[in-house]
């Protein structure tokens, strides 16, 4: 059950909406070959699903290649400033509940200018649904180092390397209580394309990193994994309920030793049953926190839902105070409430 | 008529007086903003007109009995308007060492000092750097003094009582309240509701508080330290119902008016700063008219979801002080450039840098006016009262709504904390402020314009048909698309600085108090309205020809404004920094603007200005 269902159910009788809907009448303007214009597309696809009318629909974005995302979907878009889109997002859904509100950003955006709202928007559980793409590097300021650069990376402010260890950006959300963190890839479209559909069906705060390629300042950075000749024995594809097993011949899997992963061979005295089995579920961050740190070549890179939990979401708790607070004391009255204190009267 | 006798005391020699002004000081865990308050509301609801100046530490309780944890709260009250809280207090009533020798050079030769001697201590005396006890060694013969073994006195009224004898201490304050109502002839009915009130869930401290408050009144009526005790009229106040309020809630309430008034919700984002905090704590009260607020995680998210919240369809409002308009310069700008309604309250203080934050100063004029990249205008207004933030809150809204701006409300720290005696307003008098949503997709444009207004639709997400996209690229003239181009950047920046001017269109002129030409016109702006008022009023009265004027607008400029300047042969413009107002008034209307500038945190006296007035006047 999830908290679109509802709405779902009466709109989807009168909307028929498709991916030609919501696709707007500007140029669009990435580079060629850019990961984007895959996220985009998987974007435009994934709106019909939800039911919801395109006017009802909101993409908030900052600034970085990712933030003219808005310009490209006919929705209401807003492109802000840098690091700020969550903020607005918040307000714009307190002051709106009714609106379906998305946050567009780059791991630039989210990360470094923007990673105090990140962490508050998560926290409070704002229903918003935030997409990061990380292409690990400062695209539309051509190629300096971003927080998640890889240590040692040489780039235009880096020439003998960055010193600056990376963030790891499904950790930062998992710390911040986000209630739905998940990743996919931008060349595996639908892989991708399920993913943002669950992103748009959670209620509360989702953070989804979508590993973009850069063909421009950072081509290949994830080459050595994402590829289709090699994505199935060095990705993982996370499932709820299931036992993680990867590989072209589902022969390897992720078991538990102490408190560690480990990669093990099914056979040879290992069986399925042995295995770390995915629960999205769980109400501890503790497993989810564990994946968000497995990374090529030391583990298969997971992907899919790492998280999905519920909790009360900020427009929520705030209307229910403000609905509260008349309840018990009526409609507020502004002549009375002027009156208020010790008040007298001068002939 | 005196009949005091060393046997029967009760009966005093009562003077009348026409104004009184009243400081208490003490250490800031003495209660002393609490005590200045009490004394406000009794002699508010008695009909004086009343003005304040609250004067407290930043540190919530710095080392206690020491130089910077002194605490004082001024209040004159008169049978007559007032405009200021006094130049120099008739009474100060000192708690401890350190209150009376940082407050004591405020005292005139010859006032009144009350003073807690049981305070007067070795450690005490040594932490507030005095050699010698004051109290003993003459240096204090200039004033009347009456030594008043104040705690000793408050701990034999609460004997019996099961507390310790540090909280007995706390309640001290309230017998010299006591005191202060014996002697200027005040009912403590009001300040015994409040203790019933206020302490109610626990009977034992309304109990303490109202036995120190009865015993000090009674401690002035049979002592024979007292020989006089003084009445102050009511005032004649314009008809109407008054209430008492501090610039921070006539603020507050004038947000909660201004949503209803333009049949919207409020939706205010803040985070903690002084002296601006008090309006989010009192807007966070209003749950019952709609009000939301969001305390954010610093100015800036503060700001973009104030935009945010505008964007779907509110009143967007945000509120801070001058180190966090620093911070929100940036969302400011996106406000300008997305052309949507949103207020940005500025309680300023003393400044640079985090500089005082809880003294007086009116520093961030240039600030809000300049500080953003690009040519970037806003509407600026700036209450001049405590009881004015409440129209002003209102005149900034009309503003933005009309105007589809940001506005931003310039208050400050004198005005937020001070308190005077406002005439409620009668609803219907207020203005209809309403604005409507685009709703037709028919020829619809997000950067279209209203052509008297310059104003673009308001076209609220959730619209069918109106989808658009804005942000803070530059936008091409009416279809708001991203656009490059040259010509459209410079009819873009045009139309914005255009639409803030003709916000002149509807601002009423600027009003002069005095003769319409003459010698010297003093303008100001913002709190030093009452300092300047009252010595205006007093050079009038001494036959010279000086003016007043008070801008509530700082940007754009009433119309008339340059016209008035040119009626006097000098234009005079005290600032509470170093001639903000007066570089913009040379800029924009090319006169010899002379300034005086003080910064000491402080409002002015109006001695200073009838000063600085005179030296400009001709010789007589």
């Amino acid at each position: 059950m999830t908290a679109l269902d509802g709405l779902s159910a009466e709109n989807a009788a009168v909307i028929q909406l498709t991916r030609k809907d919501f696709v707007s009448d500007q140029e669009v303007r990435w580079c060629p070959g850019c990961g984007d214009y895959s996220i985009l597309a998987q974007t435009q696809k994934t709106m019909p699903d939800f039911g919801y009318p395109k006017e009802k629909i909101v993409f908030i974005s900052g600034i970085g290649c990712s933030g003219r995302l808005p310009y490209y979907m006919n929705t209401y878009g807003f492109h802000t400033i840098h690091g700020r889109a969550p903020t607005l997002a918040t307000g714009l859904k307190a002051a709106r509940p009714d609106l379906m509100v998305w946050v567009i950003t780059g791991d630039g955006d989210a990360l470094s200018i923007g990673g105090n709202h990140v962490l508050h928007s998560m926290r409070r559980n704002v229903d918003l649904k935030l997409v990061m793409f990380n292409n690990r590097i400062y695209g539309l300021t051509k190629g300096q180092a971003s927080p998640t650069s890889e240590m040692g990376k040489r780039t235009k402010s880096s020439p003998e390397g960055t010193i600056d260890h990376p963030v790891i950006p499904l950790s930062i959300a998992l710390a911040a209580e986000a209630t739905f963190v998940a990743r996919s890839v931008d060349t595996h479209t639908e892989h991708l394309q399920t993913t943002l559909e669950r992103a748009g069906r959670h209620r509360g705060s989702a953070f989804t990193e979508v590993l973009q390629n850069c063909n421009i300042f950072n081509d290949g950075a994830y080459r050595e994994f994402t590829d289709r000749e090699v994505r199935e024995d060095r990705m993982l594809v996370l499932q709820h309920g299931q036992p993680m097993i990867f590989g072209k011949d589902r022969d390897r899997g992720i078991r538990l030793r102490g408190l560690q992963p480990e990669v093990v061979q099914l056979g040879e005295g290992v069986s399925e049953a042995d295995l770390l089995v995915h629960d999205e579920a769980a109400p501890d961050p503790y497993l989810a926190f564990m994946l968000s740190r497995m990374w090529w070549p030391d583990f298969p890179v997971p992907v899919g839902v790492f998280r999905d939990v519920s909790r009360p979401t900020h427009d929520e708790l705030l209307t229910a105070q403000i609905d509260k607070a008349i309840a018990q004391r009526g409609e507020g009255d502004l002549a009375a409430l002027l009156r208020s204190g010790d008040a007298w009267t001068v002939e | 008529m005196s009949t005091t006798t060393a046997t029967r005391p009760q009966t005093h020699d009562e003077v009348e007086l026409d104004r009184v002004t009243i400081r208490f000081a003490g250490d800031s865990g003495d209660g002393m903003q609490l005590t200045g308050t009490q004394f406000t509301r009794t002699a508010a609801a008695f009909g004086n007109d009343v003005s304040t100046l609250p004067d407290y530490p930043a540190e919530i309780r710095a080392p206690a009995g020491s130089l910077p944890g002194v605490s004082g709260f001024q209040l004159s009250f008169a049978n007559s308007e007032i405009y200021t809280p006094g130049d120099e207090p008739d009474v100060l009533v000192a708690m401890n060492p350190a209150a009376l020798r940082t407050n004591l050079v405020d005292l005139p030769a010859g006032g009144a000092l009350i003073v807690n001697e049981d305070a007067f201590t070795g450690p005490n005396l040594t932490k507030a750097g005095y050699a010698s006890n004051p109290l003993k060694d003459g240096s204090l013969k200039s004033y009347t003094v009456f030594e008043v073994p104040i705690s000793t006195l408050n701990a034999r009224a609460l004997e019996g009582l099961e507390m310790t004898s540090k909280q007995v201490d706390l309640t001290k304050n309230f017998f010299a309240l006591g005191m202060m109502f014996w002697l200027y002839e005040r009912s403590m009915e009001p300040t015994l509701a409040w203790i019933d009130e206020k302490f109610g869930k626990r009977p034992i401290f309304a109990e303490a508080n109202k036995r120190a408050l009865k015993a000090g009144y009674a401690f002035g009526e049979t002592t024979e330290m007292f020989h006089t005790h003084y009445r102050v009229a009511p005032a004649r106040l314009a008809p109407g119902t008054y209430r008492n309020v501090t610039g921070n809630e006539a603020t507050a309430l004038g947000f909660v008016a201004a949503a209803r008034l333009a049949h919207r919700p409020l939706f205010y984002g803040s985070y903690p700063i002084t002296p601006a905090s008090d309006i989010l704590h009192a807007l966070s009260g209003y749950k019952d008219f709609g009000v939301k607020t969001f305390q954010a995680e610093d100015e800036i998210a503060a700001i973009g979801a104030a935009i945010g919240a505008s964007y779907g369809g509110a009143l967007g409002l945000t509120g801070t002080s001058g180190p966090g308009i620093a911070l929100k310069s940036e969302a400011m700008n996106l406000a300008v450039m997305v052309e949507l309604p949103l207020v940005i309250v500025d309680v300023q203080r003393a400044g640079p840098s985090t500089g005082m934050p809880t003294k007086n100063e009116q520093a961030d004029l240039l600030q809000v006016m300049f500080g953003r990249n690009g040519d970037s205008p806003i509407p600026i207004v700036a209450p001049a009262t405590p009881g004015e933030c409440f129209d002003m809150a209102i005149e900034a809204w009309r503003i933005a709504l009309r105007h589809m701006t940001p506005v931003v409300y310039l208050s400050d720290a004198f005005l937020a904390t001070g308190a005077e005696p406002w005439r409620i307003p009668d609803l219907a008098d207020l203005p209809d402020i309403s604005v409507g949503n685009a709703t037709d997709p028919n020829g619809f444009h997000p950067y279209d314009r209203d052509p008297q207004t310059l104003a673009r639709p308001w076209a609220v997400p959730g619209t069918p048909g109106l989808e658009h996209r804005i942000g803070g690229l530059e936008k091409a003239d009416i279809t708001g698309n991203v656009s490059y181009d040259p010509d459209n950047h410079h009819r873009m920046t045009m139309l914005r600085q255009e639409k803030v001017a003709r916000v002149a269109d509807s601002i009423p002129d600027l009003e002069v108090f005095g003769p319409p030409e003459g010698d010297v016109l003093i303008l100001g702006w913002g709190s030093t309205y009452g300092a300047i008022r009252s010595a205006t009023m007093r050079l009038r009265a001494e036959g010279h020809a000086v003016a007043h004027a008070h801008l509530r607008h700082l940007n754009p400029f009433p119309r008339n404004t340059g016209d008035v300047l040119a009626a006097y042969r000098h234009v005079l413009i005290p600032e509470i920094n170093l001639g903000q107002l007066r570089l913009l008034i040379r800029a924009r209307y090319l006169i010899d603007a002379q300034g005086y500038n003080r910064v000491r945190g402080k409002p002015f006296k109006i001695s200073e200005i009838e000063e600085q007035a005179l030296r400009l006047l001709p010789p007589r």
